[in-house]
């Protein structure tokens, strides 16, 4: 365990301590402690800053299952750091920014950091797991921490309906994803990205290569909300402000992002890859940003805006891949959508941390986020009204915020497909620039909504919840870092280019690094009179008029009625297979449990039957078998006659005595079959049971009373008689045929030097199947606790009534 | 209810019972080698106990032998996962068991398992549990 | 031997399954026994019934039965054996509860519906 994979379980392991911390230490807000973690890792990290530039890799491993070729290897290469740096950079933000958005006094502040730290530390292992199925792991766990953070007010019916959609949503692709990381197994031999990357090149024409690739996707789709799985974003706005700042913003729907910029290399040599990747992103850019006009939510308009943007990096690492086919260029210019793609990523995630921040401002100082009510805040809150007029324009790409440099990359990359001669790209691909500049109309007047609609026009403070007024200096300084950063890197992006982007990139296109290309990453502002600055020129004038008439084109969105919308689709499916379900149960599920027995009884004969007759099971090899004792013909004689007394027996004492009849003469035949271990345990637990049944049933007066004898019934013969006839069969076909030699010779073998045993049935049980006994005990002392309980807790019920 | 005649079974039991108890402490421990080992060692001195609880009442058996039986099986089920997980600490896999010879006093060369420990822990369990069953419907009546 | 007990093995399913088929609780827990009688019969006769010595490391001797089908046996029995016990339990206070062991009876007590 290296200080690496300290680092990455580091949320976990202290997420054990923050309930005593909030029980513990009441006066001080829990938060406080939380703040220390993401701090300490975000530290830790900055230290691999001056590797990663240097074009080095770091790769610790632990070994977990290393027989099933999972192992936990930590790798920190450009693109891990970047996003292990983001994670714990804008956590540590946001967690200083929930100490002053979450009261002390009135939440259930352990819940609430528990989950987030959980959410935390999954984060960083997706990013920084070499090994599949250990980032499929952590994958899972930040779906998982997500639906609780989601939920976190799960008093509330939104909150619950929003984080089951994201559950479903979410879980649904993580578990495509591991088909396609299963499918990537088989082909590559290896759960190792990096192992894979370096045999990428064969893949191709496997013929699992497809549906790997399809597979893969729908787990990042769904994750970065890409249309049509988008819709899960904006209902998980349920969860509280600096959650949704956090992971609806920064982190997690980016994890998507990730897993499609480190499956690249693997990947984007294909055809396929780029058209879904890139078109896939496009559209959800358009869609996100078009829907985004007409939300009234402050949360639910950036959420539409996170969806587009999303969108927009994932067209841009869509496009990238065209530079893997022109690796003998010296000079890639295709690089630039990588480039923007990775440079875009970390201005998203400042402007809109911060813009979700105001928004969660807004919502606490004037207790309402729906802007028709809001209005003329700008006088009451210039602090806020700054951040949110700095974030915005930098959402919309205006200079000179970081937003407008990413905008003029994107732009560049969009247009550079016209000069792509491969994949039918100089027909088809004419709309993806027509697509980037619509959606980016779209982008602005929703930018342009979101600060003019809250901060300007008329006040109208008699519609609010709460008086308002500026948000205490606590809350403001995350947004206001993060803003800084927004100017900063607006003005220097440079800062950026050789210590985050390039190493980044690097890891994305590691091909082009090896056919000896460099990553050039030059951003500045001017770049002359290019089709990039008339576009941001048509774009911002385009958008004002658009937004002057947003009254008179509004209702276009009306146009589409619920039922067809994709919300519709989910709501409608989710309730009929509901209702469905539930329908299926009932015509089944009789509630008797005769019919239950009955189902299992013929399912059971039906797949064995018909398995032994479909292979040819069935053999019977009469050479090898035992000699026939007359002393064994009586005793099973003795215990057939015992089984079947039972059937025909009047009283209960009959049947009990007759069972035990059975029981010992089990006994006698483990006797016979030299187990003596088996025959000791059976006569023990024979004699204890027959006690039990009788304490239980003999010695309750009504019962014994009320005797009768069964009743033939045809049906329950005929049943009984086929399971017996099938399991007659298989007996005999078991010990006929043997496909491969018996494990049993190793532990007869072995008894003696591995374990310094004698007795092999009792070695077996304590080491060699250790696992075994250990469970079963485990069975035997719920089984106990459950007798207990039934016994001694009944009535409890009864007694709340 | 009527109070049955029951002198020979109460001083039969007395012996009978603690003969049994040795007997299966013999079967735990020699079932390394021999036949036996906790199941059987468990169930045996349960099956004692059980002869006692036949012979006296419960409350009896209680003074006599003040267990707490669950608090038995838990102790069990944490001997054996305890000594189970105690193979992680030498870096070899859950349940990897050890065994050494020793010289010990009166026993001479004797070699020592942690599956013994491992054994212990099942013997609890099984006492537990058989005993929790059946004084919990005992004292149900 | 094996063929003998095979069909010992199916009768003891047939009159399990019988049993647990019926409308009384305490026979379907006896037929709850006497299948886990007859599995473990199965587990043993899979592996072949060729006598050989009893599975305990003895001077001179090579040839042992299977010991591996014992040790599963083994522990299926002392779960079975736990199971029953359980149900037992549950048919006993279902039957305090509800006042009767006829399963086509049981339909809860007034208060949970």
């Amino acid at each position: 365990m290296s200080l690496l994979h300290l680092a990455i379980v580091l949320p976990f392991l202290s997420a054990v301590f923050i309930p005593f911390l909030f029980k513990g230490l009441r006066n001080i807000h829990t938060g406080w402690f939380v703040l220390l973690v993401p701090l300490a890792l975000f530290i830790y990290f900055i230290q691999y800053m001056p590797l990663t530039r240097d074009g080095q890799t770091v790769t610790r491993t632990l070994e977990w299952i290393p027989s099933l070729g999972i192992n936990f290897i930590a790798h920190v290469d450009g693109l891990g750091l970047l996003f292990a740096m983001l994670i714990t950079g804008i956590g540590a933000l946001v967690v200083l920014y929930s100490i002053y958005y979450l009261a002390k006094e009135k939440e259930a502040l352990h819940n609430f950091y528990v989950y987030l730290l959980m959410f935390m530390g999954a984060m960083l292992g997706v990013v920084l797991s070499d090994n599949l199925i250990v980032l499929y792991m952590f994958w899972e766990f930040t779906s998982i921490s997500s639906f609780l953070l989601i939920g976190y007010w799960y008093d509330r019916e939104r909150s619950r309906y929003g984080a089951q959609k994201s559950m479903l949503i979410t879980v649904f692709g993580g578990l495509s994803m591991l088909g396609g990381i299963v499918l990537l197994y088989i082909m590559g031999g290896t759960f190792s990205i990096q192992e894979l990357i370096g045999m990428s090149s064969g893949f191709m024409t496997d013929p699992l290569f497809v549906p790997a690739l399809l597979l893969i996707l729908l787990g990042a789709f769904t994750k970065s909300a890409q249309f049509p799985f988008h819709i899960w974003l904006p209902d998980a706005m349920e969860a509280p402000t600096p959650v949704s700042a956090y992971l609806h913003s920064a982190t997690m729907v980016k994890a998507g992002i990730y897993l499609v910029a480190r499956m690249s290399p693997v990947f984007a040599e294909s055809e396929l890859w780029l058209w879904l990747v890139a078109g896939f992103g496009i559209f959800t850019l358009f869609w996100g940003s078009f829907n985004a006009v007409k939300q009234t939510d402050l949360k639910a308009i950036l959420a539409f805006s996170t969806i587009s943007q999303l969108g927009l990096i994932m067209s841009l690492l869509g496009l990238g891949a065209a530079a893997l086919h022109f690796d003998q260029l010296d000079d890639n210019v295709y690089m630039i959508a990588t480039i923007a793609a990775v440079f875009h990523l970390i201005n998203h995630a400042t402007f809109k941390g911060s813009l979700f921040m105001m928004a969660g401002i807004v919502d606490h100082e004037t207790g309402t986020r729906d802007i028709r009510k809001l209005g003329g805040l700008v006088n009451l809150m210039p602090i806020t009204f700054t951040i949110a007029i700095i974030g915005c324009f930098s959402m919309a790409g205006l200079p000179p915020f970081n937003g407008f440099l990413s905008k003029e990359m994107f732009l560049t990359g969009m247009i550079s497909v016209f000069e792509l001669d491969i994949f039918n790209l100089s027909t088809w691909g004419v709309l993806f620039p027509v697509l980037a500049w619509i959606a980016s109309v779209f982008t602005f007047v929703y930018s342009i909504k979101l600060v003019f609609k809250t901060f300007l026009g008329k006040p109208q403070f008699e519609k609010l919840p709460k008086k308002p007024h500026e948000a205490p200096v606590g809350m403001l300084i995350s947004p206001l870092i993060l803003v800084a950063l927004v100017i900063v890197f607006g003005f220097f992006p440079n800062l950026l280019s050789n210590s985050m982007i390039k190493p980044a990139v690097e890891s994305i296109l590691p091909s082009l690094v090896d056919a000896g290309q460099t990553v050039k990453v030059d951003i500045y502002f001017w770049h002359g009179f290019t089709p990039e600055l008339f576009m941001t020129i048509g774009i911002i004038l385009t958008g004002i008029v658009l937004y002057s008439t947003l009254a008179k084109w509004e209702s276009i969105y009306n146009r589409i009625p619920h039922r067809f919308t994709l919300n519709g689709l989910y709501d409608g499916g989710l309730s009929r297979s509901e209702t469905g379900g539930y329908r299926l149960t009932n015509g089944v599920m009789t509630g008797f449990m005769r019919t239950y027995l009955v189902y299992i009884f013929s399912f059971f004969t039906a797949i064995l039957l018909s398995t032994l007759l479909i292979t040819d099971g069935f053999s019977i090899d009469t050479s090898n078998l035992a000699e026939i004792r007359s002393y064994e013909v009586i005793l099973g004689l003795v215990l057939v006659s015992a089984a079947v007394t039972i059937l025909f027996a009047k009283s209960r004492l009959t049947s009990i005595i007759s069972l035990g009849a059975v029981g010992y003469s089990v006994a006698l035949f483990f006797v016979l079959f030299r187990a003596p271990d088996l025959a000791l345990t059976q006569l023990v637990i024979e004699t204890v049971s027959v006690a039990l049944f009788l304490l239980c049933f003999y010695h309750l007066p009504e019962i014994s009373r009320k005797e009768e004898r069964m009743k033939f019934r045809l049906g329950n013969a005929v049943l009984s008689i086929t399971v017996g006839l099938t399991m007659t069969l298989i007996a005999i076909s078991s010990f006929s045929s043997r496909s491969f030699e018996s494990i049993s010779q190793y532990h007869i073998d072995n008894v003696y030097e591995l374990a310094a045993g004698g007795n092999m049935v009792n070695v077996i049980l304590v080491d060699f199947r250790g696992f075994d006994t250990l469970f079963e005990i485990c069975v035997l002392g719920i089984a106990s606790f459950g007798i207990y309980a039934m016994v001694r807790f009944r009535g409890v019920g009864r007694e709340n009534e | 209810m009527k109070k049955p005649n029951d002198l020979i079974l109460k001083t039969v039991t007395k012996v009978i019972s603690f003969i049994i108890i040795l007997f299966s402490l013999h079967l735990f421990f020699a079932g390394h080698y021999e036949p036996g080992g906790g199941f059987i060692g468990g169930l045996m001195t349960a099956a004692a106990l059980v002869l006692l609880l036949l012979a006296y009442d419960m409350k009896t058996v209680n003074t006599i032998l003040p267990f707490n039986y669950k608090i038995m099986t838990a102790l069990g089920l944490l001997i054996a996962v305890l000594t189970s997980a105690g193979a992680l600490l030498f870096n070899v896999p859950f349940l990897t068991h050890a065994y050494d010879y020793f010289e010990l006093p009166l026993l001479g060369e004797t070699s020592l398992h942690t599956a013994v420990l491992f054994d212990i822990g099942v013997y609890l369990v099984v006492i537990g549990i058989t005993m929790t069953i059946i004084q919990t419907i005992g004292e149900s009546e | 031997m094996e063929i003998l007990m095979s069909i010992v093995i199916g009768i003891l399913f047939t009159c399990a399954v019988y049993l647990m088929l019926s409308k009384s609780l305490l026979r379907i827990i006896i037929g709850t026994g006497l299948l886990s009688h007859g599995a473990h019969l199965l587990l043993l006769t899979m592996s072949g019934l060729k006598t050989g010595a009893a599975p305990v490391l003895t001077e001179g001797i090579t040839n042992y039965t299977d010991p591996l089908p014992q040790a599963l046996v083994l522990t299926a029995i002392v779960i079975s054996f736990g199971v029953t016990a359980f149900f037992l339990v549950l048919a006993y206070r279902a039957y305090q509860e509800l006042g009767t062991d006829n399963m086509e009876k049981m339909r809860g007590t007034e208060s949970h519906d």
